[in-house]
């Protein structure tokens, strides 16, 4: 009896949850789970699993489906542990579900104030997992440890205080003993940070303030005291080397968006990718996609860490496809840029110089009557993931071919108020359209593209199996890898914004999508 | 920012924030040169350049029904029309909001003048020589093809109703895209686009029929935006005829 309950806890799965460190720094011996935001480390959001490939990925079947009770936008990038799968959902919940069945293990749920001010709705984008905890960062921009065998809330402890316009959206990061974790609000003039906590008390560990203060190096980016209203949030989590020790994290626009009049400069750390220590949060260096950005593009997507051979010799890269329309790729040990090119259409600059800074055209600029310029505020690719896989060496990036038209209006800072300084509307001269594009990681030159009828707003995954998992509209489909063609597609019947996952349970591989207001999971019949 | 803009809270928060006092609209000579170009870059698209209609309602009626008064008009232009292509002005701060407002008062004040022609000889042209009712639909009653015109005086100008009648494509209706849609098998069906994503299509033709298609069963598919299936009347009616059934549109005021 004893041995056959045993067997049964192992079989179902029920070990309790215990994630440290080194599991997910070694999520390659697991493929089997998807312990942190991009499965591993490394962001590049590929799985090593194959059993779902490019032979039978056509009879990929829903599984099951667990659906929000909100009608807000459904972003969440699922945490998959032993059996369990840890979601967040609109408003403000977070979920254990049983990854088998869908069924629900526990739910937790914290009010939103109502006074609390956000740019794009109540959305999240998922949990970490360490230790035996949950870590959620909340709306309201708290951060919050559950235990994970119940969802009981183990410490709360609060980033900075919502009625400035602070808030937060990313998952955070899990690293050594510490939750890593960015906060949101760049159209409300706050100033951002990078923050770390101890997991054990919840006390803060670290703080990086992406907007130096008076007399720091990069101050004097900002004209006057426009740096302590200048934004450069931290809303999408990062990547991390285990082997420097390094958090890789992204940073926002600058504030206010689209009138730079008020905050003349490059205004650094905006639309950086900073490389900090894990331990101190010290800066070791930083690159700045958009140095004085006027036209709200963001550089928060998650960067990809890969290795490569330029030119024969082998590089540690950290590459990323910026939504000012540029694929870049710097060397991630000293921040130094190696390669880059437009990866979609762009009319802003004239292109990159031998640093990486993009070259900037004359008369592009919002103006109050407005400016058209390709790509537009949404970009060439925003939050959502792309995916590198070592097995074809290509990065894969979901693109918006669209334009903009835009706007400069009044700058005036009020504390809480929306403080964006102009906006962008629709280009209708041309109906814009979408792709996935595969390309060279070294260089950013396009392999080959699978054209979409309309911008997708969805992030990508790759695996072993040789597929590439994405969405456009309400679709989710899967490509071939190697040659782009299309495999498989699902009509989700709801908007898809957000990320794939997959993962195994019981010896059967598990894809997941947010679609409308429901996650779908599907496996083989 | 994240991305389009959509779910915006700040028009809530900003009206809440200010209370529910009386709003003041800006009178000043410069306040009213930046609301018309304000007005001009955000809003001209669609409502036309002098406040005509388009794809929007005209705004040279003195009493706008979505804006009662001119806090109606501020919360129009700050939130949108939930339901309506009219999005809230989320670019603009609170006084460009209320500049712009002005403008549009100034426009409903100059106002559009009288409509000429005998909008009873209009609807005769309308049901007899025009067979408008062919394609367009007063409170449902006629065809399909074209978009329902009850209301149509209250929304567009008798310039624009004009100029639809004899050049409909120089404004086409959004959600009226032509498309030709070719099978393998030699077929052909041209309508309005339903709907359309990356796989499929749905084509809805002049008779009603929808027909609906895999892409990758096709053998090619014509977007002809911009293009009409209305014919022009310059020519078929007299211009006396044209003026009485642009009265007669002009008279639809009432809506369903």
């Amino acid at each position: 009896m004893k041995v056959w309950l045993l067997l049964l806890a192992s079989a179902a799965g029920s070990a309790q949850i215990q994630v440290p460190f080194e599991r997910i720094r070694d999520a390659d011996k697991e493929p089997g789970n998807w312990l942190t935001y991009s499965r591993d480390y490394t962001g590049q959001r590929y799985s090593p699993l194959d059993q779902i490939h490019t032979r039978n990925v056509a009879r990929l079947r829903v599984a099951w489906v667990h659906q929000a009770n909100e009608l807000d936008p459904f972003e969440t990038s699922p945490i998959v542990v032993d059996g369990t799968m840890f979601i967040t959902a609109p408003p403000n919940v977070v979920e254990a579900l049983d990854a088998k069945t869908g069924r629900v293990l526990w739910s937790y749920s914290k009010d939103i104030p109502k006074d609390l001010r956000l740019c794009c709705g109540k959305v999240n984008r998922g949990v970490a997992v360490l230790g035996d905890a949950v870590y959620y960062a909340s709306l309201d921009a708290h951060l919050i440890a559950l235990d994970a065998r119940t969802g009981r809330v183990r410490w709360d402890v609060t980033l900075a205080d919502y009625k400035l316009g602070y808030s937060s959206t990313g998952a955070p990061l899990a690293v050594k003993d510490k939750i890593v974790t960015g906060m949101a609000g760049g159209e409300f003039g706050v100033r951002g940070f990078l923050d770390a906590y101890d997991t054990k008390t919840g006390k803060q560990a670290w703080r990086f303030h992406t907007i130096p203060a008076k007399g720091e190096p990069g101050n004097e980016t900002w004209e006057g005291d426009s740096w302590k209203t200048g934004s450069a949030t931290t809303w999408v989590t990062g990547a991390y080397d285990p082997e420097t020790n390094t958090v890789f994290w992204g940073t926002g626009n600058p504030g206010p968006d689209w009138n730079g009049d008020v905050r003349k400069g490059d205004n650094l750390f905006s639309d950086c990718l900073i490389a900090l220590d894990a331990d101190t949060g010290a800066k070791k260096w930083h690159f700045q996609y958009t140095p004085h950005d006027v036209h709200d593009w963001d550089s928060t997507q998650t960067p990809t860490l890969v290795e490569a051979v330029v030119q024969g010799q082998k590089r540690k890269m950290v590459v990323l496809a910026n939504r000012n329309g540029f694929y870049s790729a710097l060397d991630r040990t000293t921040g130094k840029f190696i390669a880059g090119r437009p990866y979609v259409k762009q009319t802003w600059a004239s292109g990159l110089d031998e640093a990486g800074r993009p070259m900037r055209l004359p008369n592009t600029d919002p103006s109050v009557e407005g400016t058209l310029v390709w790509p537009s505020l949404g970009g060439g690719s925003n939050w959502y993931s792309a995916t590198y896989s070592p097995k074809t060496s290509l990065y894969y990036v979901n693109v918006k071919e669209r334009a903009g038209i835009f706007h400069k209006g009044d700058a005036e800072y009020k504390p809480g108020a929306f403080f964006n300084g102009g906006g962008q509307r629709d280009y209708k001269g041309e109906e814009g359209y979408g792709a996935v594009r595969a390309l060279e990681v070294d260089s950013g030159q396009l392999r080959w593209e699978y054209r979409l009828h309309s911008p997708s707003h969805a992030g990508l995954m790759s695996t072993a199996g040789g597929l590439v998992f994405g969405s456009n509209g309400s679709s989710f489909f899967a490509l071939d890898a190697q040659k782009g063609s299309l495999l498989w597609r699902f009509e989700g019947g709801g908007g898809i914004i957000a990320n794939p996952i997959t993962y195994l349970h019981e010896g059967k591989q598990y894809v997941a999508i947010a679609s409308g207001h429901a996650l779908f999971v599907f496996s083989l019949d | 920012m994240k991305r389009a803009i959509v779910l915006i809270v700040t028009g809530v928060a900003a009206a809440a924030a200010e209370g529910e006092t009386k709003v003041k609209l800006p009178t000043g000579r410069a306040d009213m040169a930046r609301g018309e170009k304000l007005y001009e870059g955000h809003c001209a698209l669609c409502h036309g350049t002098k406040g005509g209609g388009g794809r929007g309602p005209m705004l040279t009626q003195s009493k706008l029904r979505r804006a009662p008064d001119d806090a109606g008009l501020v919360k129009v232009i700050e939130e949108g029309i939930r339901g309506t292509e009219m999005p809230g002005a989320w670019a603009l701060s609170p006084k460009e909001m209320r500049q712009t407002a002005a403008y549009v008062r100034a426009l409903g004040r100059a106002g559009a003048g009288p409509v000429p022609g005998d909008p009873t000889r209009g609807a005769e042209i309308y049901r007899g020589k025009g067979a408008c009712a062919t394609c367009h639909s007063i409170k449902s009653a006629g065809g399909i093809a074209g978009p329902d015109l009850a209301g149509v005086g209250a929304r567009r100008s008798a310039a624009y109703l004009r100029e639809s009648l004899v050049d409909p494509e120089a404004a086409t209706p959004e959600g009226y895209t032509l498309m030709k849609v070719a099978t393998k098998a030699g077929g052909s069906v041209t309508g309005v686009r339903a709907n359309e994503d990356s796989f499929s299509i749905q084509v809805r033709d002049d008779a009603g029929r929808t027909h609906s298609f895999w892409k990758h069963e096709l053998a090619g598919i014509e977007n002809q935006r911009g293009k009409s299936t209305m014919p022009s009347y310059r020519g078929q009616l007299s211009e006396a005829e044209l003026t009485d059934l642009v009265a007669y549109l002009a008279s639809l005021k009432e809506r369903l």
